[in-house]
């Protein structure tokens, strides 16, 4: 206890030095903490993954189509329990700003592959009644103010012209992480339409999302599946979710990589400027720390009264930080909705803070610990003059 | 008035080493994430610049961002191909080109993983019309072949985009039979081959873009005017420049949010840490302050002499992270454009300006950082300071 006290006394003997530090430690966390949410979220489509989805594309690459004809013949393939198929649309709402992700799905079997968009019953039913319905992520409807019945309207980028659909329900997400800035429609409206507009562009989807019946199967269904479609004019490349999902991470990995280093450096660029201050404090208290030593108090007092100052201030800086962690990520959320709509702050990154301050801490007293448990009580008297 | 040498505010920092060392290494890892986020935002500038050409016109379909997802199918081509604002190469041939972008999945050496990588099927104005672009290593494709030429990039960087190698799309094997250099363009990371060859593999009827060169400059908002409101069309005209100014926007907006960021939340806290040592420097020197103002120096001597060895501090600093910093130059990022969604390769770029402005940059760190500290050493009065021990 009174060692407690004695820490605490010090710490606060130099306040302008101390709040200095606490403000430095605090920013650095809270430039940490951002950093790591932002990486974290770059990688939220892989974890929101299923084991038991796969999903088919063309082997050429993500712009080429595969014809609609695959769909009975991947049913056939053993393990497959149920297929469906989609198109990315890519539709503008607005403006390029007002950016959210829409889908041409085929209904029925691609609500029940992803089980953890909640959607009500009565809304499901009115959206696969209506050709051109769509249903949209609880997040989206709630930025946008749409209810059910409201009307938009999509510029399409990859197929051309005005769309317009029928609000028909809002989905929730299962778990936090789960994807609610999506819309989704019916693929049959796309196809019907292009059907009349540009025939040779019809019959075709983007893609199919294989359901399987058991994830240990996963690997041989999607080699039989590529295996059918072998030496055709459109050949397969079936991968799960996952790794789906992960191809597209990894080709932006190397931003992500720079963040996640820089997010490092901004730590030892703090750890440095503690070590600085723990130096400089130790420094001009050798003469104290002597005369504790004369008082019968031993290395591992003296070591820990040093250690116990620097942990503390760190400590008091990164919660600080990671408090304002949170009002920051708010802003963010709010002020860059454009970029960032979802920027919220895991409790793993909270702990990550926590665990950066308390390395900065030790890290910056290990010298001036070292230096003042090892003085000799005369060389440290003699410094009085 | 005699000032105090500037050599004192040198040997003060020279005499604590360690505590200097240890402020201007924290400066310095600022200074190189300042200079290094401000050298990849040039880099990816200078590589879009350079892709462009003012006098180039690229026609792709309305509303579609992209050569990528546009569409220009051969009657509306042609129509285009008629307009009098074109310009004729050396040749006599008009420098138009009716181009099929496309993009196809190769798998990187190194890392074994695969990215997109855009294919373009050119036709004969395809080189000519971009003089950035040549050929450095074996020959062009013979037409109507099964031949492709690699961007160094994708020589370099990806399986099978070596001379003498093969990439395989389209149930054909494709030969990579030269390799071309295209400065620090976007072309580098692009395969090329015979534009109706390319349409025929992937079964796709349609071109992707027109592209020409102007015969006058001063033409294009008359031409762009004529072809978007001509009824047979629905096309948008871009100027090349603008074309690729937009394709990477939301990427160079990124980076230079992410850097502005970065750069003011860090150098906060360098701030912090040179007004800590620049303060412990005073108090530390209380005596020694006392005595100068006794031997005759005024305030103003000894506020210049704190803030100068300050930004001597933030100066070391800068100097130290830029030459980090002028390291990363032989780094290349290469990465996908969400845009396009096509691999993008641009290196760190050092500029003068760049130089100029973080060092700049260190310098007021320092003065930022020493200004307090040096304003409560000018404000000392002198029996305060001479009694202090």
């Amino acid at each position: 206890m009174f060692f407690i006290k004695l820490i605490i006394r010090n710490a606060f003997r130099h306040r302008l030095r101390t709040c200095l530090t606490i403000i430095g430690i605090a920013i650095a966390i809270l430039a940490f903490g951002m950093l790591r949410t932002l990486v974290g979220l770059w990688y939220l489509g892989v974890e929101g993954s299923a084991a038991n989805r796969l999903v088919t594309r063309n082997a050429i690459s993500l712009v080429f189509p595969l014809p609609i004809s695959y769909n009975d013949r991947i049913r056939q393939v053993p393990g497959v329990k149920s297929v469906s198929y989609g198109n990315w649309f890519g539709g503008i709402y607005i403006d390029e700003k007002h950016f959210f992700a829409s889908y041409a799905i085929e209904p029925k079997h691609y609500l029940e592959l992803y089980p953890e968009f909640i959607l009500p019953a009565d809304q499901k039913e009115a959206f696969i009644r209506d050709r051109k319905g769509c249903i949209v992520g609880k997040k989206l409807a709630d930025k946008y103010g749409w209810r059910i019945g409201t009307l938009i309207t999509l510029k399409g980028t990859i197929f051309p012209g005005q769309w317009e659909f029928v609000l028909r329900g809002i989905y929730r997400g299962k778990e936090k992480g789960t994807e609610e800035r999506v819309l989704m429609f019916q693929w049959d409206y796309l196809n019907e339409t292009l059907k009349k507009t540009i025939p040779r562009r019809a019959d075709q989807v983007g893609y199919y999302m294989i359901g399987v019946g058991n994830p240990d199967m996963a690997a041989k269904v999607a080699q039989d599946v590529d295996r059918t479609f072998r030496n055709s004019l459109a050949e397969t490349l079936t991968e799960t979710e996952r790794s789906f999902q992960m191809g597209f991470v990894s080709m932006t990995e190397a931003i992500m990589i720079a963040i996640q280093i820089v997010s490092y450096v901004v730590i030892v660029i703090i750890m440095i400027v503690a070590a600085n201050t723990m130096a400089m404090t130790a420094r001009e208290r050798i003469p104290e720390y002597a005369t504790l030593k004369t008082m019968g108090f031993g290395a591992v007092h003296i070591g820990f009264i040093i250690f116990g100052e620097s942990v503390f201030i760190s400590l008091l800086g990164g919660t600080l930080g990671a408090l304002l962690t949170f009002p920051a990520s708010h802003w963010i959320e709010t002020e860059l909705a454009e970029f960032f709509p979802y920027f919220s702050v895991s409790a793993k990154t909270i702990w990550l803070d926590m665990a950066a301050a308390g390395v900065i801490g030790v890290a910056a007293s290990i010298f001036p610990t070292w230096r003042g448990s090892t003085i000799r009580i005369a060389d440290g008297l003699r410094r009085i003059g | 008035m005699i000032t105090i040498p500037y050599y004192y505010s040198f040997r003060n920092l020279w005499t604590r080493r360690l505590t200097t060392v240890l402020t201007a290494s924290g400066m310095a890892l600022v200074v190189f994430v300042f200079a290094a986020t401000l050298m990849l935002a040039e880099g990816l500038k200078k590589t879009l610049v350079d892709t462009g050409s003012y006098d180039n016109v690229v026609v792709v379909r309305k509303s579609s961002n992209s050569e990528v997802q546009s569409g220009v199918d051969r009657s509306q081509a042609a129509i285009i191909e008629s307009v009098r604002e074109v310009a004729i190469g050396e040749n006599g041939m008009p420098l138009l080109d009716k181009e099929l972008v496309v993009l196809i999945n190769l798998t990187k050496r190194v890392t074994n993983k695969p990215s997109n990588v855009v294919i373009r099927g050119v036709g004969q104005a395809g080189l000519p019309m971009r003089p950035q672009v040549r050929l450095v290593e074996g020959r062009m494709p013979r037409p109507g072949s099964a031949e492709v030429i690699a961007g160094k990039n994708i020589a370099e960087r990806f399986q099978g985009g070596g001379p003498g190698e093969t990439v395989r799309f389209g149930m054909r094997d494709w030969t990579v039979v030269g390799v071309f250099a295209a400065g620090t363009t976007g072309f580098n990371s692009e395969i090329w081959g015979d534009a109706d060859q390319l349409m025929q593999a992937f079964r796709r009827p349609v071109y992707s873009s027109v592209i020409f060169r102007l015969r006058d400059s001063s033409e294009f908002a008359g031409l762009k005017e004529r072809l978007e409101s001509d009824p047979r069309l629905t096309v948008e005209v871009r100027r090349e420049t603008q074309y690729y100014a937009d394709q990477s926007e939301a990427m160079a907006k990124f980076l230079r949010i992410l850097g502005l960021t970065l750069t003011i939340i860090f150098s906060l806290g360098a701030v912090i840490g040179a007004m800590i040592t620049m303060y412990a420097a005073v108090a530390n020197r209380t005596t020694e302050i006392g005595t100068m103002r006794a031997l005759g120096f005024d305030r103003w001597s000894i506020l210049i002499a704190f803030i100068l060895e300050s930004l001597l501090l933030g100066l070391v600093g800068g100097a130290l992270g830029l030459f980090g910093a002028s390291f990363m130059q032989l780094i290349t990022i290469s990465t996908m454009n969400w845009q396009t969604f096509s691999e993008l390769a641009f290196s760190f770029t050092l500029t003068f300006d760049i130089v100029w402005k973080s060092l700049l940059f260190s310098t007021i760190m320092g003065f930022v950082g020493g200004a307090l500290p040096a304003l409560r050493a000018s404000r000392m009065s002198i029996i305060d300071a001479l009694r202090a021990t």
